[in-house]
């Protein structure tokens, strides 16, 4: 027995996006509480029906919100661990707690001000704060003691994610010929998709010339191809697929999930960097892949709309390979050929703008775009939307995937 | 002006940390460094190399290691040229060159460095360049690693 099609999403809620720091003087257990109240709203169900957390990268304590919000009783508390890698995971852990007996009403959900902390370091604390998440564990944005394995990584220049991500995208370009144009197509069609939306905080119209003009961050990744820093928070709750008919909203079911990775990915990136040659240039989903369409039953020519985890441009086109949407090597040339774009392409991606241009809650956005096309009520609606693919990562493992599909 | 981080290089990424923190596992590292000798642990069962050196060897979970000794020089495995400074009081060293390199004597993937890359034009940088260690001497205790291209 799995999970498949034994639970399903049935609230959404969020506050406004922000770009960093403007959310104050709300607080991440402030956008975390109005976020829950709000999917709970979305759903029907009032506070009173909460009983579970299943959550990502440490995104709130639950004892905590639960006493803020006067939570009945606290069945299941769950973190998948490590960061954003683990957010379309969260709602399979949601879907095993429930189809388990264990909780009946579970919240997943990410809460984020970046008022003082980013990952990657603008300080001198912050640069070596990002060599000490070389041995792992811990919250990315901050760890106390230095590993010994530092000291064989904070000399090198090596700083942030971008940083790292952009040694797998030069060698993507190395081994498969992948060029920048191609970065640039991920940039420019999820930005047309962010325009039509009130919530992106990016809508100005984005170039070919807007990009190759913009300013170089760290060799082959411009401005364009990170995502961007933002605050606010964004809720789901998963109930069983027999109480989500009672519900206000139409079901998306979740067919099935998967989370964890190759072994020898490792934390952080760190390690990483020490993987095998035939998935160091990946975005490291090819088991989550396998798992995921051998649960759910379907593959790749049955996904209507993916929402990829979009953080640095490169890695869209590698989760596209790595989900069976085209070739291992051919992801440049098949998002230059159009396929991703809203409207016209094989398999549309981030309909709602992705981190790149909507707005970065760590991988929450792209849950709540999931949700919307399943339910047909998405800004860029997705004609016949079936069955949505939703991503967490390249990250530390875990990185992870969800399937959603029409009730 | 000297910031945060003293009066910079172009090229050069600062030694922002200056201790090695080592323990029994990495110190054998440290102390060839000191000498300008860039060792690695080999796995006594099964011959894997690792870098960074850890406890246990990830093919066969063997905790037995020797130390060998390395020629220094390697391949270019992956880079990226950091041209937009993080801290601003970096700008001055900007771009710099951090890559991933392949250690000839050893299997590769499982024992590569992260480096800095110095001594070279960042633009005419490419993966499959040869290079060798460079060694800077930080304190009596740190010795650091970066590498150059390889000269003819």
């Amino acid at each position: 027995m799995t999970i498949k099609d034994r639970a399903a999403i049935v609230g959404v809620g969020a506050t406004p996006y922000w770009k960093r720091g403007q959310s104050y003087p709300e607080t991440e257990l402030s956008m975390a509480c109005t976020a829950i109240l709000a999917a709970l709203d979305d759903a029907g169900l009032t506070i009173n029906d909460l009983d579970g957390f299943s959550i990502y990268s440490n995104s709130c304590d639950p004892a905590t919100v639960g006493a803020e919000l006067g939570v009945p009783e606290i069945r299941w508390a769950t973190t998948t661990t490590s960061g954003g890698g683990g957010c379309a995971g969260a709602l399979g852990v949601a879907a095993a707690a429930v189809s388990g007996g264990m909780a009946t009403t579970v919240v997943t959900l990410m809460t984020l001000q970046q008022l003082n902390k980013r990952l990657g370091g603008s300080a001198v604390g912050g640069v070596l704060g990002y060599a000490m998440m070389s041995d792992g564990g811990g919250s990315p944005y901050g760890s106390s003691g230095i590993p010994p394995t530092a000291a064989f990584t904070a000399n090198n220049g090596l700083l942030s994610p971008g940083h790292s991500f952009a040694q797998l995208a030069s060698r993507h370009m190395h081994l498969y010929g992948t060029k920048r144009e191609h970065f640039a197509e991920v940039c420019i069609s999820t930005r047309d998709n962010a325009i039509k939306r009130p919530t992106s905080l990016r809508t100005e119209p984005l170039t070919l010339d807007d990009y190759f003009n913009a300013r170089m961050i760290n060799d082959p990744l411009c401005l364009f191809d990170y995502t961007m820093e933002s605050d606010g928070a964004v809720a789901v709750i998963t109930t069983s697929v027999e109480r989500a008919k009672d519900l206000r909203q139409p079901p998306a079911v979740i067919m099935a999930s998967a989370h964890g990775g190759d072994g020898r990915w490792g934390p952080a990136l760190f390690r990483y960097f020490q993987a095998p040659d035939e998935f160091f240039t990946s975005s490291g989903h090819r088991p989550i892949a396998k798992r995921l369409y051998e649960m759910a039953g379907v593959g790749p020519a049955d996904v209507d709309v993916a929402l990829l985890y979009d953080h640095f441009s490169p890695m869209v086109i590698m989760q596209l390979e790595d989900y069976g949407f085209c070739p291992i090597g051919d992801g440049g040339p098949f998002v230059a050929d159009g396929n991703i774009r809203f409207g016209a392409g094989t398999i549309p991606v981030n309909t709602h703008g992705g981190n790149l241009s909507e707005a970065y809650i760590i991988g929450m956005t792209h849950v709540r775009e999931a949700v919307e096309q399943i339910r047909g009520t998405a800004i860029n609606q997705v004609e016949g939307a079936e069955i949505a693919l939703v991503t967490g990562g390249p990250a530390g493992l875990p990185v992870s995937a969800t399937l959603l599909r029409k009730a | 002006m000297a910031g945060d981080f003293g009066d910079l290089t172009r090229g050069v990424f600062p030694t922002i940390l200056k201790d090695t923190n080592a323990n029994p596992t990495t110190q054998p590292f440290w102390d060839a460094a000191k000498h300008d000798r860039l060792v690695a642990p080999r796995c006594t069962s099964c011959r894997t190399f690792r870098l960074p050196p850890s406890p246990f060897c990830y093919q066969c979970q063997s905790r037995d290691v020797e130390w060998v000794d390395l020629q220094g020089t390697g391949t270019i495995y992956s880079f990226t040229v950091v041209r937009h400074p993080l801290h601003p009081d970096l700008a001055d060293a900007c771009p710099y060159v951090s890559g991933v390199v392949e250690l000839d004597g050893t299997q590769g993937a499982g024992a590569r460095m992260l480096v800095n890359i110095i001594g070279v034009d960042p633009d005419a940088v490419r993966i499959g360049d040869r290079v060798e260690i460079v060694w800077e001497h930080v304190n009596d205790e740190m010795t650091t690693p970066r590498f150059r291209p390889v000269r003819a």
